[in-house]
């Protein structure tokens, strides 16, 4: 249900002028939805930025969310997965 | 890829025949300005909430559809779940708040320069919502509204 809240209020930010990444957890769920950024990550949920104490890992995943705002080609709802 | 085949058969059942919200249209705001100029938020839907806030309501009917905001000079280790979700792992999240609000590493790409600044106010959602139409007609559009108050320039949206 997480990424189904974080899709809607990604649409709602977008709809009030704000450009958004949304991490997804689940490409099934981001494809439905589909909020108008989305990078699908392989981490399990409650893991959205792979591992905990691992900032190094966490800036990787951060890194490939914020480079999608910086795609000129992508066309929403825009679907990118997380390579590890 | 978090998988179907990690959670219970009853929450496998739901999200097959779940009634998932489709955007439509999707909204589309193109960014402005680089990134190294921009104002970022953090949008989680961790369930997370400072000492001084009321907690996530666990019974709602649907979800609690509220939301909290979260100042951007707060120590992540103050946080506090109140997540009522136990169909994922919460070890993680309770270890290291980073992992699912990554303000620590938000003020890092301050630092670094690859980000201008970190928004003043972020906001913490609890997101098992199954019945979002609360959330979609009042919720979202007022935190919405407070990051466009404090001309925030793009958001980072997290769930668990």
């Amino acid at each position: 249900m997480c990424n189904q809240t974080v899709g809607l209020i990604a649409a709602e930010l977008e709809r009030q002028g704000i450009p958004t990444v949304a991490i997804q957890l689940l490409r099934v769920v981001a494809e439905k939805v589909g909020p108008p950024r989305s990078l699908c990550v392989p981490f399990k949920h409650g893991y959205p930025l792979g591992e905990p104490g691992n900032p190094e890992m966490q800036h990787k995943v951060i890194e490939a969310a914020l480079s999608m705002l910086e795609q000129p080609d992508l066309k929403p709802p825009a679907i990118i997965d997380y390579q590890l | 890829m978090g998988e179907i085949s990690e959670f219970s058969f009853t929450v496998r059942l739901f999200v097959k025949t779940y009634k998932w919200r489709r955007i439509d249209p999707v909204p589309w705001t193109p960014p402005t300005m680089p990134l190294s100029e921009s104002r970022v938020a953090v949008v989680s839907s961790a369930g997370f909430v400072l000492p001084d806030q009321e907690p996530f309501d666990k019974k709602m009917k649907g979800g609690d559809p509220s939301y909290r905001l979260i100042p951007g000079d707060t120590d992540v280790s103050t946080l506090i779940d109140a997540h009522r979700s136990d169909s994922f792992d919460h070890t993680g999240m309770d270890q290291d708040p980073n992992l699912v609000f990554p303000l620590d590493r938000m003020r890092e790409l301050v630092g670094s320069g690859r980000i201008g600044e970190l928004a003043p106010r972020h906001p913490s959602m609890m997101g098992s919502i199954t019945a979002p139409g609360r959330m979609i007609k009042q919720t979202a559009p007022e935190a919405a509204s407070n990051l466009v108050e404090d001309q925030v320039d793009v958001a980072l949206l997290v769930p668990v």
